[in-house]
This record gives structure tokens, sequence and C-alpha cells, in this order.
């Protein structure tokens, strides 16, 4: 089974990870290295993404021509997709435990960040017999 | 080797000489890990050559021959590395004039045993019975998969890692452990068998792939084992599932179910293989899962329309499953085989046996099997409210689709004023 683990945050997250001291960059950078690396050498490991932050993120609506209506200016609650993993398990409970892997990445001063990571399983084609 | 030439014959003789010339080589070199790398690398080799320069007089032999060398330089660059005295055991038994060099019967057998062994997990144990039994590609298995081929090649080592630390001899289990390890492998390859199983969406031809593999693994394990009736068992469930694959989708890929499928399109020839398994099975002592599994699965087959379908009989399978494993899918479906023979009411009785099983309580098919049933009573909107709800909870797209056109079609009805 396949899940996608997500990890969302808001503007204002975005700016404050901006502002973190060097040491805690590269912590966090070489921590995340590490976590991909722990994701091929168990076996489980799909894809990953990391997304451009949220400045130049628009919304996208289709007028009444076809032509594009964008819409730029969101509210500061408004949570953004930072990046994602997909990995392959055999249960949801595993995709849980890797999950809790990342959220706890170091935040500023080394403590675990603990950013909430949404985990949702990615639609397949198997068909289940039943049996 | 691309996707698109598994139907050349050099290479079905290639994957049909992989676990022979593999139990050469383990039996030489006494390394399982290592010898299936090179017999994978002769593979390899053999897949580039032989359409170029023709198979070779003995292909078994040129494999062989091409793993040993494979071998050599494996054990040469080894003892290099480790900076190490001369591998004693791997130089000394290459250099052995008198090895039998000749495929053992028991060989496959013997690897099928060590790939499905209980100590790996299942997914180790398909992807390394896939390449060292089944002899395809890392990229090949990885493609059925959906995942990078690096994730692939990463989940065989480890298997062979975990092989290599249990310390599984190269030998037929002893005879106390021997029915508990066949089980196992009939189990990895039922898995394998339902991963290529599949509705729709994606590769659908090398999913389609992996059941036929399943079937032919098993076939060879029939080979092996006449005699054992789960064997039999398992192969004939496959080959009587697999018999509807046509029915089983639409033009769009939509789920087609049972009850609504064109018989026409069923592949006759392989029930008619699946029924004549079956029966000489059954006429042998013991009856097993796989066997009564096989029984339904030919109850269904022989109906000429879904309603020609004798429920009572599949009732009574269900019955003697239901006693020989505590599988809640096997409650799942007795509740409606009960339903179709003594009414909607008496499988509803039957689920409520299942509340409260840890093992469904996020799963689709008990919230489906209730919605079919509720609808069978009559009770539209109850039966829409659990397919939504089914819809919710299953992984699988063409299964959602399917479960939210019920619950539309029943609010649709029930807003006309049916």
């Amino acid at each position: 089974m396949k899940y996608i683990l997500m990890m969302n945050g808001t503007q204002a997250n975005f700016d404050s990870y901006a502002k973190w001291s060097k040491q805690d960059i590269e912590a966090n950078v070489a921590f995340m290295r590490n976590f991909r690396q722990e994701l091929h050498d168990s076996g489980v490991f799909v894809d990953t993404k990391e997304l451009a932050w949220p400045q130049e993120a628009k919304f996208v609506r289709s007028g009444a021509d076809g032509e594009p209506i964008t819409d730029g200016v969101f509210p500061e609650s408004k949570e953004f997709l930072a990046g994602y993993w997909i990995v392959d398990v055999g249960s949801a409970e595993q995709a849980y435990k890797i999950a809790a892997r990342v959220s706890a990445a170091p935040g500023p001063g080394g403590k675990p960040a603990n950013m909430p990571i949404e985990v949702r399983q990615v639609l397949g084609s198997h068909g289940d017999l039943g049996l | 080797m691309t996707a698109q030439s598994s139907d050349v014959p050099f290479e079905h003789l290639l994957r049909e000489l992989t676990p022979q010339v593999l139990g050469i080589v383990v039996r030489r070199f006494h390394d399982f890990a290592a010898a299936e790398d090179a017999v994978q690398e002769a593979s390899i080799a053999a897949a580039i050559q032989w359409p170029r320069d023709g198979i070779p007089e003995n292909p078994r032999s040129w494999l062989t021959q091409v793993a040993f060398r494979k071998m050599a330089d494996h054990i040469r660059s080894e003892s290099a590395r480790r900076r190490r005295e001369t591998e004693v055991a791997g130089e000394t038994r290459a250099s052995e004039p008198a090895f039998d060099a000749s495929p053992q019967e028991d060989d496959t057998l013997v690897l099928l045993f060590m790939c499905c062994h209980p100590a790996l997990t299942p997914a180790s144990a398909i992807a390394l019975t896939l390449r060292a039994v089944g002899g395809l590609t890392t990229a090949e298995i990885a493609y059925a998969f959906l995942v990078p081929e690096a994730t692939m090649a990463q989940r065989i080592s480890r298997a062979k890692q975990s092989i290599k630390e249990s310390g599984i001899p190269f030998q037929l289990p002893t005879s106390q452990e021997r029915g508990q390890r066949l089980g196992s492998v009939l189990h990895v390859l039922y898995l394998i068998f339902n991963e290529g199983y599949t509705t729709s969406a994606g590769p659908r031809l090398r999913r389609a792939d992996l059941s036929r593999e399943a079937i032919r693994l098993a076939r060879i394990v029939h080979t092996l084992q006449p005699n054992d009736t789960e064997v039999a068992g398992l192969l004939a469930l496959m080959l009587l599932t697999d018999a509807r694959r046509r029915a089983r989708t639409g033009a769009n890929d939509e789920l087609i179910p049972l009850a609504q499928q064109d018989r026409g399109l069923w592949d006759r020839e392989q029930i008619t293989e699946g029924v004549a398994l079956l029966s000489a099975a059954l006429r042998k002592a013991s009856v097993g899962p796989y066997q009564l599994q096989a029984a339904i699965a030919a109850v269904h087959d022989e109906a000429a329309r879904a309603q020609d379908t004798d429920w009572p009989q599949i009732l009574a399978l269900y019955e003697l499953l239901k006693r020989m494993s505590d599988n809640p899918m096997v409650t799942l479906n007795h509740a409606i085989a009960a339903a179709m023979v003594h009414g909607a009411r008496k499988g509803l009785d039957l689920l409520d046996d299942l509340r409260g099983d840890p093992r469904l309580a996020n799963h689709h098919r008990l919230d489906a099997v209730r919605a079919h049933l509720l609808e069978m009573a009559g009770e539209s909107l109850a039966a829409a409210k659990h397919y939504r709800a089914a819809a919710g909870k299953t992984g699988n797209l063409p299964e959602r689709n399917y479960l939210l056109m019920q619950a539309a079609r029943l609010t649709t009805l029930t807003d006309s004023g049916y």
C-alpha cells in the first residue's frame, strides 16, 4: 500500500524557517538527507519532492472564456504543502511510524520541530479478492 | 530487456532455466545471495546475446558457465577487498573437477522454500521469489509494483540478508516443518496472484502478467508436489478466478461485479482445467482452505447465468471454510451466501458477529457487504449510506467509483419516488 506523507506549513512557518541559524538549518538539511536515505535503505521509497515556497503560489480558476483567473493573496492561516514523501509499506501503522520520524526533524536549537505530517493513502488499482 | 519482450520464446526458456541454474550455482558455491546475483547477471547477458547470436545449443550449460564466471569474479574481488588470503572455500571448489553441474529435481522447490521463508516480510518474499524462481529482472518486478527499481533492488538485497542472518540452509525442510513451510510458499504465490488480479489503472498488462506468473509458479509446484491437494487447490483457485479476467472490467476500466459479468467472456478452457484439477484433488483425502475456495469459484464459474448459481452449495462450502480458518473475509462472504439462500435479514444478522472485530474496523468490505444486503432487504437509504462509507475507506479507485455509483443509483431511485 502506498501512502503520501505531506508536510504542510503556513506562510509564518516558512518565514520563521528562513530565519533559523546556520547550525539549525544544517542540522535540518542533514536530517532530511538521512531520512531519505533511510527510506531507500528500508526498501519503501517511492518518491519525494520539495516545493518552491508559497510566495509565488496562485490559485487558478477557469474564467468564462476558459482563461485563467489567478488569486494570490492568502490569509495567514492558510497551509501550504512544503514537500512530500510517498512510501510503499505493508500497513498504515508503518506509514504513521515513518511520518512520526520525519515530524521529529530538528527545529531551532536542535529540538524536534514536531511539524504535523498529513498521511493519506494513495489510491491503487489493487483489487480485493475478498477471500 | 524491454517490457514488451515477454512473449519472445527465448525469454520463456530463460525464465524456466533460472531456478535450475541457480540451484546448480548455490550447490557449488554455498552462497545464495551472491549466486542469485550471478544468475541474474547471466540472464541479463543471455537476454542481450541470444536474440543477436541465436540460442546456444545447450542454453542451461551456457547460463551455468556465465554464472560460474561471475561467481569467480565475485570471489576474487571479495577476497581482494577484504585483503584476506585466497578465499579457500570458493577457489578450491571452483577447481573441483568432479562437480555435478546437472540440475537437481528438488532445486526449484528448495529455492521456493527459501524465498518464501516465514522469516521474510511478505513484500521481500514476493520480490525474491519473482527474481530467483520466476527469473524476472529487478526492473520488471519494480515496474509491476510501481516502485523505483532501486527500491525493489533494496528489498531483494534485504531479503537475501535476512536469509543469511537466519542461517536458512539450502535444503528441503524437515518433514515436521514441511507442511507449514509449504503453506508459506502457497501464501506468497497467492499474494503475487492477488497483486496481479487488478481491476484497472496503471500498466494493466504488466500486472496481469503477475497473475500469469503466479499461475506458472503454482504449476511448477504442482508438478513437483503432485500429491499435495492444497497445491492443486491453489492452482485451481487461480485458474478459476483468472478465467473471469476479461469480464471483470468494462471498456473504461470500471468494475463489473460477478452477477453482471458477461459470462461469454469467461475463459472456458481455463475453467475446465481448474475444475479437473480440483475434482482430482477432492477425490484424495484431506480438504484444505484453498480447495474450498476453488470449489466456491467453480460453483460460480459453472453457472450459465447469475440466477442459476447454486447458492446452497456455496453456503455449505463457506460453512466448512469458516470452521477451518478464522478469517473475517470468509465470514463476510459467508454472510452474502446466507443472504442468497435464507434472505437478506439472515445475512445482516451474521454481519453483527463481526461488529468490533479489529481486523475489520476500518475495512471497506464490511460496509460494502452491509450496503449490498441492506439493498437486498429493500432499505435503499441505509444501503446508500453504507455504500458511501465503504467508498470513503477503500484504497482502490475503480472500487470507489463503483461504490459511489451504487449509492447514487439508490438515492436517485428514492428521489424519483421508487
